[in-house]
């Protein structure tokens, strides 16, 4: 089906949440909203629910531990127990004050990469992806909002944000 | 709106900057050409550096009998100098992450080069341990892999192993730092190219960045993260480092003090290169209004912080010495301040501990000429520190036949010069080809800090308004469904 977005301009992203909030008022439906940066307090603006980032990563960081510690018994302890300058190694926790720095290391590293690579593959980031943004000038100083519009209320929204500050108005119709 | 900072507060931005501004100040540097200076320090670092591979080869193909090594003192130059590049690589993650967390602001406009001469340091470090190794197509045996010999495997026990697991965890987690943070840089880059080449180049780099809403939030998320997990990381790797010497029983080695006061040393070091790094960047790219020297003195003053700190540390480790009542012990640090190598001792005094207290003076730390002289001390003394830890407490050990003295080959000098040439053809390929400020993030604080919105506020109060009325459009009319075919 072919749908119709209006693509917004705004040139101040103190105007932006000002229409941003007008809009949000009259329950109008924004669909994205590009920025040259991050613009605080948009997202909640927005009503975009917090991401959940965070926890990924503590749940990562859990896993870089255990395997952390599952490697060094096996190796240390199980595999191959040596006598290395007479320190204890024939249990792990007699040899486990010296895993402590891999074990603390292992954590970060799959806390740390693990979680970037979720940011990656949920925002769809990676070389030689195509960029998405329609207008250029919004990674530099413009900010550009996506509306999904129907004959009905096109001409109500285009109002709402050209008084509410909106520098350009473009309908764009998807095939 | 959101944006409040108090007006005593100085501006972070100065200049009359929009937005817009600061994408063409930023990208300048990229889409313009090379003046005739940068040619001139590159070809200097690349001949060093080349001199510096060509070193690399003789030590790999005639073995490690061309450094200037013997029976009693088995290291030497190079792990000063993997110490030296790891401690300096330090305060690339210091601003970006501590300073994150700790919420300043100041750290926007100097991160994305620290953070680029942490990797370009580290990279440096990590070289000495594999060309030591002698046999460096080996050097995947350190890695815990299964093998035909039964399997034998790594001894976790070894700080070295330690070591190997924390410069790699914190060489990659401060590159995909460093790299998420460049993302939207890249697309801005990317977004303005007009050659085909160049919009591919950076629209690879870029990762389609996009910069939709939630793509910001994750982005704020991630880097809150990422600094949350890499300022443990900071501390625990210069830890390490100094296990590999904390551990060992060789007197003068084997303190408790090394992990914290290594840490000192090295966001001292480090500070003190950016200071030289930036110094110079900020003339040659004319990012003075964003580099501003209200950031330098804030960095002198980590600097004088962390000398003193580093000072304490040298005090404290004489101190117990004496009160250990070992002989051995206390001849370590009677050795070091009147032995063969006291100028090497007193250099690393004078350098790191008295040049630092220059600091206090609020006009010496506002002085560019003199902050820049500084930060090419520290660097020399935090050179010194690793070279008489190292090889002072090696060069006369128990038996007094067999104390010796070090000197250096051609080779361990070519290898080090040429370790300072990678680092600079790194590090001004970067500053050519990079977007060199974090400008996304600068432009996020651009009306909080800058100078042209605090006068606005001073002047017109908190409550007024930021923006220029935008010119708009005349409102197009979309009701007639026959027009609405206007495509863009």
């Amino acid at each position: 089906m072919a749908s119709k977005a209006l693509h917004i301009v705004f040139t101040d992203d103190d105007i932006l949440m000002e229409a941003v909030k007008a809009l949000r008022e009259k329950k109008i439906k924004i669909n994205e909203v590009f920025c040259p940066f991050p613009v605080h307090g948009l997202d909640k603006a927005l009503g975009i629910p917090h991401t959940r980032l965070a926890i990924t990563s503590f749940l990562y960081g859990i896993v870089g531990l255990s395997v952390s510690i599952w490697l060094m018994n096996f190796i240390m302890i199980e595999d191959w127990p040596q006598n290395i300058g007479g320190k204890p190694s024939f249990s792990f926790i007699e040899n486990m004050p010296s895993f402590v720095p891999i074990m603390f290391e292992m954590t970060v590293f799959f806390a740390a990469h693990l979680m970037v690579i979720t940011f990656y593959m949920r925002s769809r980031l990676w070389p030689f992806k195509e960029a998405e943004n329609p207008d250029v000038r919004s990674t530099d100083d413009k900010f550009v909002m996506e509306i999904i519009v129907n004959d009905d209320n096109i001409q109500d929204i285009a109002e709402l944000v050209h008084e509410n500050g909106a520098s350009e108005i473009k309908l764009i119709e998807n095939k | 709106m959101s944006h409040y900072e108090s007006h005593i507060r100085k501006p972070l931005i100065t200049g009359d900057k929009t937005y817009h501004d600061v994408t063409l100040d930023v990208v300048k540097s990229v889409e313009g050409k090379a003046n005739k200076s940068w040619w001139i320090v590159f070809s200097i670092s690349l001949i060093a550096f080349l001199w510096g591979l060509g070193c690399i080869v003789y030590t790999i193909s005639q073995g490690i009998g061309t450094w200037g090594l013997n029976k009693t003192i088995g290291w030497a130059w190079d792990i000063t100098n993997f110490v030296w590049w790891v401690g300096i690589g330090h305060a690339g993650t210091l601003i970006s992450a501590v300073l994150l967390l700790f919420r300043q602001k100041w750290r926007m406009a100097i991160n994305r080069s620290a953070e680029a001469m942490t990797i370009f340091a580290v990279v440096q470090a990590g070289l000495f341990p594999i060309i030591h190794m002698g046999r460096p197509w080996l050097a995947y045996w350190v890695l815990p892999i299964p093998n035909q010999y039964g399997s034998l495997w790594v001894n976790f026990n070894s700080p070295l192993l330690w070591d190997v697991f924390a410069i790699s965890t914190y060489l990659s987690v401060s590159l995909v730092f460093w790299w998420t943070g460049l993302l939207p840089d890249f697309a801005m880059i990317r977004d303005r190219a007009v050659k085909p080449f160049q919009k591919r180049i950076y629209g690879i780099l870029s990762f389609g960045w996009s910069g939709r809403v939630k793509d910001w939030q994750r982005f704020e998320e991630v880097s809150l993260v990422l600094a949350g997990l890499a300022t443990p990381l900071v501390l625990s790797v210069h830890t390490i480092v100094s296990f590999d010497f904390a551990t060992s029983i060789v007197p003068g080695w084997h303190t408790t003090i090394f992990p914290p006061y290594f840490v000192a040393g090295a966001v001292f070091s480090g500070f003190a290169m950016v200071n030289t790094l930036l110094i110079v960047m900020r003339k040659v790219s004319n990012l003075e209004n964003y580099i501003t020297l209200q950031h330098i003195e804030l960095m002198n003053i980590v600097i004088m912080i962390t000398g003193s700190i580093v000072g304490v540390a040298y005090i404290t480790e004489l101190f117990m010495a004496w009160y250990s009542g070992v002989e051995y012990e206390q001849f370590a640090f009677l050795n070091r301040a009147t032995g063969p190598y006291a100028w090497a001792y007193w250099s690393m005094m004078i350098c790191n501990v008295f040049s630092p207290q220059f600091m206090w003076f609020p006009k010496l730390r506002r002085s560019i000429m003199f902050s820049f002289f500084i930060s090419i001390v520290v660097n020399i003394g935090m050179w010194f520190e690793r070279f008489v830890i190292i090889v002072t407490s090696l060069h006369r050990d128990f038996m007094p036949s067999a104390w010796t003295m070090f000197s250096p080959t051609f080779v361990d000098i070519g290898i080090f010069v040429g370790t300072i040439g990678f680092f600079f053809v790194l590090f001004l390929l970067y500053s050519r080809t990079f977007p060199v400020i974090a400008q996304a993030e600068v432009k996020s604080i651009l009306k909080s800090s800058g100078e042209k919105y605090k006068l606005i506020r001073l002047q017109k109060g908190d409550d007024a308004k930021l923006y220029d009325k935008p010119e708009q459009e005349p409102l197009p009319d979309f009701s007639s469904k026959s027009n609405s075919k206007i495509n863009s």
